[in-house]
């Protein structure tokens, strides 16, 4: 275990050292782009908006009392996508496209000597396969954008059509007592999820050994460790936030 | 040429390498003989700077590896052209795009004069019809070829083969060992090939290094491996029904 954290972390800093040249390293990263973040938004919006509706329709269920005033659905569901929702559940969603997707790709070009033939031109392979896919995803924050702006209006689209709460009310709880400092927290969280998300699977699918069936294993493992990571890190990062 | 003195590598207080000691010519196709689990990959990956000897020295041009700085490594890293095993084309790119990689990578040529030698090498290797088709769209012999005219694009002064026809039928195999050779003595290179296959030793095995357990066992050309008497060696090169067949009627004339 120990071993594997200390080889991540000679991984990270091979990242950074001897760099692609810049005209190459750009056309890279805007493929990791279009790969890792414009590819994985159909599904983090698609999800966002019915998640985003359950809420919605499970905290109106639970709160049928005369005492507890309508807008709180709106408040509930606001609080539930932008906190927790959002960056964290959808970080393991992507754990596991976006996680395997770099583990077999890179896995697969391991396998296939594509890495050794990289060494050999005297190319820095680490940087120039896990440096985009960092930079790629420095933009998640752009989808969790999109995921919490659907699953809000998903949660609205659920009370409203499913006659829970009025529209006014709805939107008035999402207004309510809103805090900037949660979104900060939010996007503090997303970014250190977009670098777990990145490099964790980039470390599983370098250093794996073996065949085409040790690729699909490889994958495996590395989105259990990306959750669990992902999991570990929102404790201690809401732990320092909040307490 | 290189020059290899007392290499000796271990993996796991396990000796692979013990002591080899060889000599690898300019402008001509090198074989590195032997059985599975001989060595061969090993010392290969060596030459490659891949992994690092526990004792001797490699003398490239007569220049010590082990006091080069890492600049200079960096300069004989380009210097060095590798075809592997599996070709290890990059998937998601063509055939031409293939070939340029390494001058993108490591030279600062002009667009124009990069695609003008792609296309030299390209053509060399008969693959000019087929340069804009990707890897999983030509065939194994192929693929082997864009390999070679990847390896040979920045005009190497050493090449490094590992069982360049394996998996070829023994036709396309033919061919890419003479596509080898003749570029070895077109370009003057230091070729070294790993290889088990006997039709490659008998069609370019200029000079032959047999290794044995680690050991160098035999070293020779094409011409004499047949009438040596070293025993491992006879039993390597006439290991298969074709060979002890051809050996019983040579001897039966």
């Amino acid at each position: 275990m120990l071993k594997h954290v200390g080889a991540y972390f000679l991984m990270i800093r091979l990242v950074f050292i001897k760099p692609t040249k810049r005209s190459i390293m750009y056309g890279l990263v805007l493929k990791e782009i279009q790969d890792l973040i414009l590819g994985s938004l159909g599904i983090v919006c698609f999800l966002s908006f019915f998640v985003g509706g359950v809420v919605s329709i499970q905290t109106a269920l639970n709160i049928d009392s005369a005492f507890i005033p309508e807008n709180l659905v709106g408040f509930a569901t606001r609080q539930g996508i932008i906190l927790e929702f959002a960056p964290t559940f959808m970080a393991i969603i992507l754990a596991g496209k976006v996680g395997s997707y770099i583990t077999s790709s890179i896995g697969t070009m391991r396998v296939t000597e594509q890495i050794d033939a990289l060494e050999v031109m005297g190319i820095n392979s680490v940087n120039f396969l896990v440096f985009p896919k960092l930079m790629a995803m420095t933009l998640l924050p752009i989808v969790i954008i999109f995921s919490m702006f659907l699953g809000i209006f998903g949660g609205w689209a659920a009370t409203i059509y499913g006659g829970f709460s009025s529209s006014a009310s709805f939107i008035e709880g999402i207004q309510m007592e809103f805090n900037s400092f949660h979104v900060i927290y939010a996007f503090v969280k997303t970014f250190l999820f977009a670098i777990i998300l990145a490099t964790i699977p980039s470390y599983h699918g370098y250093y794996m050994k073996g065949g085409a069936l040790d690729v699909g294993r490889a994958s495996t493992v590395s989105f259990v460790w990306c959750s669990v990571v992902i999991i570990v890190v929102n404790y201690f990062i809401t732990q320092l936030f909040f307490s | 040429m290189i020059h290899l003195k007392e290499i000796y590598k271990e993996f796991d207080n396990t000796p692979i390498l013990k002591g080899i000691t060889t000599e690898f010519k300019r402008g001509k196709t090198n074989l590195v003989i032997g059985q599975s689990g001989s060595g061969k990959t090993v010392l290969l990956k060596i030459l490659l700077g891949l992994f690092t000897p526990n004792q001797g020295e490699i003398y490239f041009d007569g220049i010590p590896f082990s006091s080069m700085t890492e600049d200079e490594h960096r300069i004989l890293r380009r210097e060095i052209g590798m075809v592997f095993q599996g070709s290890a084309l990059f998937d998601s790119m063509s055939v031409v795009q293939n070939v340029l990689f390494p001058m993108r990578m490591l030279t600062k040529l002009s667009e124009s004069e990069m695609i003008d030698q792609a296309e030299t090498v390209i053509e060399r290797v008969n693959l000019i019809d087929a340069k804009n088709k990707l890897p999983n769209e030509i065939s194994g012999g192929m693929q082997k070829r864009v390999a070679i005219a990847r390896a040979v694009v920045m005009r190497p002064k050493y090449l490094f083969c590992d069982e360049p026809n394996s998996g070829l039928d023994p036709k396309t195999a033919i061919v890419i060992d003479n596509l080898i050779q003749e570029l070895t003595k077109e370009f003057n290179i230091t070729t070294v090939i790993n290889s088990h296959d006997m039709n490659s030793v008998m069609e370019i095995g200029e000079t032959i290094l047999f290794l044995k357990d680690g050991n160098k066992e035999w070293d020779g050309s094409n011409k004499n491996i047949f009438k040596t008497d070293n025993e491992a060696v006879t039993d390597f090169v006439y290991s298969s029904n074709l060979f002890k067949k051809v050996r019983r009627l040579y001897l039966e004339d």
